[in-house]
């Protein structure tokens, strides 16, 4: 009986178990992308949970007119420079160099910044005046309220160079 | 022999190897066993000639050893050290200062690290340069790459663990130059560094890729390496150019021939790492401070000649695409067709080594004059305003450069009449002197601010 049954049953159609193996590859080789899913997930940095407008991440630099024209002021904990420019507007640079990012030194006598880790150097606006820095300093939003200068470090802004909207002006006394 | 009538120290060595004390021919059984051990991944006898040392100058022995000291001192280390920014610079200073032998443990893993990538460097070109690459050890020259990977990872990533200035803004450019990678770059840049800046993720993530993924990849790797040695029948047997290749001389015991080899070998070289440990001390320069760059800052001295590129290409070309051709034409390169099968012949043949005479004092004239060239004279970027820099100071010269290679590689084909084996080899050697150039400059021509200048 047993036998006669062996004989009737049909032979293993190659196609349909090569399918069959495919298929099981197939769920492998998802299943070992959700783990690598579920690996990166867990690996990638989590947002900063710091909320928007707390201490740390908006930074009050002070009344305006502390701030010299032509003057750079570094923020060591906000790791930003305010710079005031010759004609009083306000800009935030990022202190890191837009090459590799090091740190940037402003050195006042130039009136530059110049990144020592491979000579990059920017001018007060944050335009590259040396490669090998490929674009301008970051930015950082300027908030002028009465009159007191607020940094929003928790946004940075990429841009290829200084164009004269970026700059912020505090109002003018009516 | 009755257990009983043993000795108490007999008896405990009766209980660990039940049987071996009995008779004369069972101590031989198991001094058999016992050799076995050893012989483990090595044959029972090896072709007299693969012993000479001007065949492995011993090179793929010692990275072994330097493996297994790197595991050794540095499960010690972690003992001791702790992987927090806070904590890790004053967990060094307290291994060093007040951690019995602790100066001597971190100097030991700190120069083994460092010569076992000269090792496996050296070890490589031997490889190639008696073209034991060529069938059946194709995929083992593929292991081969994956381990330098991982023995450049380990050194890479150990290499921040101290938390001094050092080693913090050689990791920040390191990292940094993966912003340029299209695309992917930045996210990578964060899945490693674990943020947007170094910090504490970053550390804690080297500290575990060092710490156990690397290691356990040199765990499966390393096994896997010598097994594909085996398997290939050993090493490729060394023969002078005009020698018949099937000829693969007299073969003699693996035990003592080879492995007192090995233990000499083994020995020297843990000698000489205690040596340089005693005599010269791992750096550790002031605790890292991210508001304050050291002027310069150089790449560990391993990614030096990439740093070096980077001056002179824009970062897409010196960080991604200049590297990525050169791995990928490394890890194509047993698979191409060659005229000729060279496994075992030094340079290929004759006119192999004249040949890679030629291109090594080509690239000994050409690469100080281009970088001297590129720092003073040319300027793509000026001449070609309109242009973007990836273009004119990026795809512009990489072009240039490789028409150069090509038409070097045309040029010795036609001249010496060569075999593409030769040809080949000769491009490598050009590549290679290049690149050694091009890290020494960086290493010891750069000063402040990175310009060139005499290292006196
Ligand atoms: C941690 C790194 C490495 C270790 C521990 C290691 C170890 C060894 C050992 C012990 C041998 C046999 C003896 C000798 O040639 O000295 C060997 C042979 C070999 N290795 Fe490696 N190696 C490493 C890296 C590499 C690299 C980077 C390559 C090439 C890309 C490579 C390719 C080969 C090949 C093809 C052989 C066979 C050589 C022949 O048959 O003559 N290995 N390796
Ligand atoms: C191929 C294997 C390895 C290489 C090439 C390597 C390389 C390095 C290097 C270059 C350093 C920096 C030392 C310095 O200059 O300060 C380091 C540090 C360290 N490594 Fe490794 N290592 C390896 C394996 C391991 C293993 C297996 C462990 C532990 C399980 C380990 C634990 C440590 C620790 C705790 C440090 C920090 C201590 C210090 O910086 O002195 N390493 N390693
Ligand atoms: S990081 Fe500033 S020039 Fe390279």
């Amino acid at each position: 009986m047993k036998k006669q049954y062996d004989e009737k049953a049909p032979a293993t159609d190659p196609s349909r178990r090569s399918f069959l193996t495919k298929l099981w590859m197939g769920l492998g080789v998802f299943a070992l992308a959700e783990f690598m899913g579920v690996v990166i997930s867990f690996l990638r940095p989590r947002k900063s949970k710091a909320r928007k407008g707390s201490s740390d991440v908006v930074i009050t630099a002070g009344p305006f007119d502390k701030f010299e024209p032509n003057s750079v002021t570094a923020f060591v904990r906000g790791r930003f420079y305010l710079a005031r420019l010759e004609d009083g507007g306000f800009l935030a640079l990022s202190h890191k160099c837009t090459h590799l990012g090091c740190t940037v030194p402003w050195v006042d006598k130039e009136k530059k910044f110049a990144c020592p880790c491979h000579g990059s150097s920017f001018d007060i606006t944050g335009n590259v005046i040396n490669p090998p820095a490929p674009r301008a300093l970051d930015m950082h939003p300027i908030i002028i309220e009465n009159n007191i200068v607020k940094v929003d470090t928790s946004k940075r802004l990429k841009r290829s160079e200084f164009r004269t909207e970026q700059v912020a002006y505090p109002k003018k006394k009516a | 022999m009755i257990p009983d009538r043993l000795s108490l120290f007999q008896r405990i060595r009766y209980s660990i190897f039940p049987g071996t004390v009995r008779s004369a021919k069972e101590a031989r059984g198991y001094r058999r066993f016992f050799n076995s051990l050893i012989l483990h991944f090595r044959p029972r006898s090896v072709p007299e000639r693969t012993l000479r040392l001007t065949l492995t100058w011993g090179l793929g022995g010692m990275a072994v050893v330097l493996v297994c000291t790197l595991f050794a001192t540095g499960l010690m280390l972690k003992f001791v050290y702790q992987p927090m920014p806070g904590n890790a610079y004053d967990s060094i200073i307290h291994l060093q200062n007040d951690v019995l032998f602790g100066q001597l443990i971190r100097n030991v893993h700190h120069w083994s690290g460092n010569v076992l990538l000269i090792v496996v460097f050296l070890h490589f070109l031997r490889v190639f340069f008696t073209g034991a690459f060529h069938a059946p050890r194709q995929f083992n020259w593929i292991i081969g790459l994956g381990m330098f990977l991982a023995a450049l990872l380990s050194n890479f990533t150990g290499y921040l663990l101290p938390w001094d200035q050092l080693a913090f803004w050689a990791i920040t450019i390191c990292t940094g130059m993966l912003e340029y990678i299209p695309g992917i770059g930045k996210g990578l840049q964060e899945l490693i560094r674990g943020g947007s800046d170094i910090g504490p993720a970053t550390l804690s993530n080297f500290f575990a890729i060092h710490t156990a993924i690397i290691p356990a990849c040199l765990v499966v790797l390393m096994p896997f390496h010598f097994w594909r040695v085996r398997k290939s029948g050993g090493l490729v047997v060394p023969r002078s150019p005009d020698e018949d290749p099937g000829n693969r001389g007299e073969s003699v015991a693996t035990i003592p021939n080879l492995i007192l080899r090995e233990v000499v070998v083994a020995t020297v070289l843990i000698a000489f790492i205690l040596l340089l440990s005693v005599t010269f001390d791992a750096s550790l320069e002031a605790k890292a401070n991210p508001g304050l760059s050291p002027n310069p800052t150089k790449a560990p001295w391993y990614f030096a000649g990439l740093q070096e590129l980077l001056l002179h290409f824009h970062p897409l070309f010196a960080v991604v695409v200049i590297p990525l051709v050169i791995v990928l034409a490394l890890m194509f390169l047993p698979y191409f067709r060659y005229d000729a099968n060279t496994a075992g012949v030094w340079f290929a043949s004759y006119k192999g080594r004249h040949m890679a005479i030629v291109a090594a004092l080509t690239a000994v004239i050409v690469t100080p004059i281009g970088v001297l060239a590129d720092e003073f004279l040319v300027d793509f970027n000026a001449w070609m305003p309109g242009m973007p820099p990836a273009i004119s100071n990026g795809l512009l010269p990489a072009v240039l450069i490789l028409a150069g290679v090509i038409w070097f590689y045309l040029l010795m084909k036609k001249r010496y009449a060569a075999t593409d084996n030769e040809a080949i080899q000769s491009v490598f050697v050009l590549l290679l002197v290049a690149f050694i150039i091009l890290t020494i400059t960086c290493m010891w021509f750069r000063g402040t601010g990175m310009k060139l200048m005499w290292p006196w």
